[in-house]
């Protein structure tokens, strides 16, 4: 088996609000190989956006280690982070978060400019079918296509890694499948080790690997035997 | 408290910095109007008190000498209230310590009777025994110049004679708050004062015993002052009258009116700008928290809340903004009256202050900032009234972007799409980004709209020192004197150039418009003493008619060729036209001047002269000042450089003061428009902000962004600015404009620079501050949020 790209090794995290104390992580520990196809199961408050938010290097553990590749993201100082994520890191979010004075292309743009071995922006696009919509402003493209710009956002520049949280969770079940659609053909073509957030359930039969979280923790790990094609699935 | 005013206080403490910036602005507006109107009203106020309490005249007259019943024949003047004869001259003093030679006005003071006008405030001491010689009475202020004290003596020139005085009593009078010498630009203390000795002693030095040579009427309370001159003048003819004048034409009075005046022209500049920008201001920030607190709006009419106690809901929070600008500024306002009124009074030398704590002018500065706050308030306001709940409960539809004109050169030019970004945001709320400019610009303009002033100060100083008025010194006469004065000023040691000059008073009249002012009768061509034309080159005189400054034209409205009529004052009252042949520029004071040889015509007299304009070698002129204060030469003499030293002093002590304030005032505006435009922006993108962090930019990068914003803003606000600079400066050159002198509208590319200059500052300053916010944002909040 090829060394993980992603190693955690008795993940914490702890919350202080005031006096109050809320433990969302109570030691996880994760690896994920290469070109993995992983997707995240749990309820809301069982602790996966906090885990995906530590490995994409917005949030900081309270304890324990993150590896990704030989870098420690424990030990990074918050201008590390920021170069972590810009160079090896794609994300999407269930709101997309495009910005909306910017059309698609200049969406995609954002990225290709700071990159350091980026795709065309062009190309990001056509990956995930929206070639003939790259002068529309957000506004003007429906809520898959939103997503779908984010994610050719999120992959223009070649990362390593893309963390999806809950992409589909904005969409019908007919535009959602095209959005894992993408991010199957992403992954495969791109090689980008890929970890979705949902609670889904649905969505599990795409994954290589299916890890279960609950209370901080991870509950089971579920490798598939035959994945499904997104096209074969729907909720 | 009901649960909306509970809502109304939270929402003001956690828009604080905000709320904070534009009651700044607000409290600028109203401490200004306040400043300038509090402080006009005080000093207005102390003088009308002064005046009345010391018995101040209506009616000045001068003449050669009348005999003392000869004020019983006055008194009956219809309209007359009271008289006061008394002899008034000038005489040289040599001041221990002093190299130059001072002067002083001489004024006598009644030995049997007591003062009928014009009455003595007197400090410390006491009024001269009757018939002392010796014993005289000083000015305060020039008392304090010289360090003078009770039983401190000095020497004067009296009618040719040396005379040792000693001080016995110190006073002041409301006749001499503008003390000013002859031939002087600025009261200079040090070198001019008033001396009041026994009138007996005075008419014996004079040769006035049981005569007098100026008479001062107070007027009954509907008397016409015209015509109480007009019968003045007609009986004074005989005794050699120089035509009777109002307080128009008291020197010391037309100069405090003229500082009044532009006191008042002042604090009617300053306050509207502050309040546009305010009104402004809490437009835009009120449009966006109404934008942010759409569904609590509609959540609110909704819950039965009508849609008038909603608007009034965010009428409140705007009138609490303005209610604590308009409370800071009326402090403000009132403290820095206070001073000012005080350094006023103190460079004019009142006996004392009634600073005028008046509630109708509280009233107004905080009438006019509500109205300000609430008029911006009210388009905002009407839209929350306007939306229906059902509408209100929905999201807003998202912001639409449109590609503009510019979308092709962006890619072209390969613009960076954080740049895009910028240039779209800007170009999305038009109107608001065009306000913002118009506030950063009204910044600027405040700024230029003072700094110019020294630049205006350098070429009137130059103008008028350096290019016009260059002699060393002016020795004028106590009384004109034949052509042979000329040689025996020539002869004084050091004097190496001479230009004889001649005094003649008269009323100039065009139309119904009339002025008294002095003709100079001169040499056609001269060297020391020039006048000069629009272009500030030297004018030859022409050899018949008369050359009018530029401001007395002005006032007459007449061009070249024009006629006046000029109506001698002295001997025989003729009235003579004359043709205007030049008009020259002046700065300083209504000029006219005619060719000595022509003037000399227009008199009936041979070559007399009033005085000698002269250049000296400045190694010998202590040798030259010892003699001018021995020998009975002169009656005053005027020194150029000690005039432009002490013009200097007090207008850059006056200057620095109010360019200062300004300064603090325009920072004022420049910050709280970009602080408030730079957390609206923030408010509006911070999502975006987060998004690109998340996306890899840096901190820098992503505040970058909304720098760039405000830089493009500030940018663009500066020519705007320049200009509605010019505006100001004009504006603030028609207030400060009038008969005693004006200041020219010159303004220098630095000026432009300097302004600039701060308002980035402070702008960098505002835009920083929020920088810090743009660093702390939460990105995992935000991306776990629907806008």
């Amino acid at each position: 088996m090829d060394a993980p790209i992603f190693e955690t090794r008795a993940l914490t995290k702890i919350y202080r609000t005031g006096a109050v104390e809320v433990q969302a992580l109570r030691g996880v520990d994760f690896e994920a190989t290469r070109g993995e196809f992983v997707v995240l199961l749990g309820p809301s408050g069982s602790g996966k956006s906090t885990f995906l938010n530590i490995i994409g290097g917005l949030d900081r553990a309270t304890s324990g280690v993150v590896r990704f590749a030989e870098h420690d993201l424990t030990a990074m100082e918050e201008r590390e982070l920021t170069l972590y994520r810009r160079d090896h890191v794609g994300f999407v979010f269930q709101f997309y978060n495009l910005v909306p004075s910017l059309t698609a292309l200049e969406n995609v743009q954002l990225v290709t400019e700071i990159a350091r071995a980026p795709m065309r922006a062009e190309e990001a696009l056509a990956v995930v079918g929206l070639a003939d919509r790259l002068d529309h402003f957000p506004a003007q493209l429906s809520g898959g296509e939103q997503q779908r710009v984010a994610i050719a956002r999120a992959i223009a520049k070649r990362p390593e890694v893309l963390l999806c949280d809950e992409p589909t969770g904005a969409l019908d079940s007919a535009t959602g499948v095209r959005v894992l659609d993408a991010l199957v053909r992403v992954n495969a073509e791109l090689g980008a080790t890929t970890l979705v957030i949902t609670h889904n359930a649905a969505i599990r039969e795409i994954a290589h690997r299916v890890v279960h979280f609950g209370d901080g923790r991870i509950l089971s790990t579920h490798v598939n035997a035959g994945r499904k094609a997104p096209s074969e699935i729907s909720w | 408290m009901s649960a909306l005013h509970r809502k109304l206080l939270r929402d003001l403490m956690r828009l604080w910095p905000q709320a904070l910036a534009i009651a700044l602005v607000m409290a600028a507006g109203a401490a200004t109007l306040i400043l300038g109107v509090g402080t006009h009203g005080s000093l207005a106020e102390t003088r009308a008190a002064y005046y009345e309490r010391s018995r101040f005249a209506d009616v000045f007259a001068d003449l050669t000498r009348a005999p003392e019943v000869f004020a019983d024949e006055i008194a009956r003047i219809p309209g007359v209230g009271a008289v006061e004869t008394r002899i008034s001259k000038l005489a040289l003093l040599d001041l221990p310590d002093m190299v130059e030679p001072a002067s002083a006005m001489i004024v006598s003071l009644p030995d049997v009777r007591e003062q009928r006008l014009d009455l003595l405030h007197m400090v410390r001491g006491r009024p001269p025994a009757a018939g002392a010689e010796r014993e005289v009475v000083v000015s305060r202020p020039f008392a304090d110049a010289n360090r003078f004290d009770l039983g401190s003596t000095f020497t004067a020139l009296i009618n040719g004679r040396e005379r040792t005085l000693e001080i016995v009593g110190i006073a002041l009078s409301a006749e001499f708050i503008y003390a000013m010498g002859p031939g002087d630009l600025m009261p200079d203390d040090r070198r001019f004062g008033v001396v009041w000795m026994s009138e007996r002693a005075l008419a014996a030095a004079w040769d006035l015993t049981g005569a007098f040579s100026t008479v001062h009427l107070a007027l009954m309370r509907d008397a016409s002052e015209a015509a109480v001159i007009e019968r003045l003048d007609d009986l004074l003819t005989r005794y050699g009258g120089l035509g009777a004048h109002g307080r128009k034409d008291q020197t010391s009075h037309a100069f405090l009116d003229a500082e009044l005046k532009q006191l008042e022209a002042m604090s009617k500049i300053l306050p509207p700008i502050f309040l546009v920008v305010a009104a402004f201001l809490v437009n835009m920030t009120l449009t966006r928290l109404i934008a942010l607190e759409r569904e609590q709006i509609g959540l609110l009419k909704a819950l039965g809340y009508s849609d008038l106690a909603v608007g009034r809901h965010y009428l409140e929070f705007v009138a609490v903004i303005a209610v604590v600008g308009a409370a800071l500024g009326v402090g403000a306002g009132t403290w820095l009256g206070m001073g000012m009124a005080g350094i006023y009074s103190d460079f004019f030398h009142f006996p004392f202050l009634v600073f005028r704590l008046d509630p109708s002018v509280w009233a107004v500065a905080v009438g006019v900032t509500l109205a300000a706050a609430l008029g911006g308030a009210a388009a905002a306001v009407a839209g929350v009234v306007r939306l229906p709940p059902a509408v209100a409960m929905q999201p807003p539809a998202p912001a639409r972007y449109r590609h503009g004109v510019a979308h092709r050169f962006y890619r072209a030019l390969a613009v960076r799409q954080t740049m895009v970004m910028v240039i779209r945001h800007i170009g999305h709320r038009p109107l608001r980004s065009l306000g913002s400019v118009l506030g950063i610009a009204l910044a600027v303009s405040v700024l230029v709209g003072s700094l110019w002033v020294y630049g205006s100060t350098e070429l009137m100083i130059d103008v008028t020192f350096h290019r016009s008025d260059r002699q060393h010194a002016t020795i004028g006469f106590a009384r004109s004197r034949g052509a042979s004065a000329l040689a025996d000023v020539a002869a004084l040691p050091g004097v190496m150039v001479t230009e004889p000059f001649r005094t003649i008073p008269v009323k100039i009249r065009h139309g119904a418009v009339v002025r008294r002012v002095a003709i100079s009768g001169r040499a056609r061509d001269t060297d020391l003493s020039r006048l000069l034309d629009a272009d500030f080159r030297p004018v030859v005189l022409p050899e018949t008619g008369i050359a009018l400054s530029d401001m007395l034209a002005k006032i007459l409205d007449v061009r070249v060729g024009d006629t006046v009529e000029v109506e001698l004052l002295e001997r025989d009252r003729r009235r003579v036209d004359v043709v205007v042949t030049a008009i020259i520029t002046a700065y300083l004071g209504l000029g006219a001047h005619m060719d000595l040889a022509a003037a000399s015509r227009l008199m009936r007299e041979g070559e007399e002269l009033s005085g000698v304009h002269i250049a000296y070698d400045p190694a010998r002129r202590d040798e030259l000042f010892a003699r001018i204060k021995r020998t009975p030469v002169a009656g005053f003499v005027a020194l150029q450089p000690v005039a432009l030293q002490k013009y200097r002093e007090t207008l850059e002590q006056n200057l620095h003061i109010m360019v200062s304030i300004y300064a603090m005032l325009g920072m004022i505006i420049a910050f709280g428009v970009v602080y408030n435009f730079a957390r609206i922006s923030l408010s509006e993108q911070g999502r975006e902000m987060a998004s690109l962090r998340v996306l890899g930019l840096s901190r820098g990068e992503v505040s970058g962004i909304l720098l760039s914003e405000l830089a493009i803003l500030t940018l663009a606000a500066q020519p705007l600015g320049w200009l509605l600079g010019h505006v100001i400066a004009g504006a603030m050159v028609r207030g400060l404009e009038n008969e005693l002198y004006r200041v020219p509208l010159v303004i220098l590319p630095e000026v432009h620079a300097w302004a600039s200059l701060v308002i980035a500052v402070s702008a960098l300053a505002s835009g920083l501050v929020v920088r810090r916010r743009i660093d702390r944002l939460d990105l995992i909040e935000v991306l776990k949020t629907r806008e």
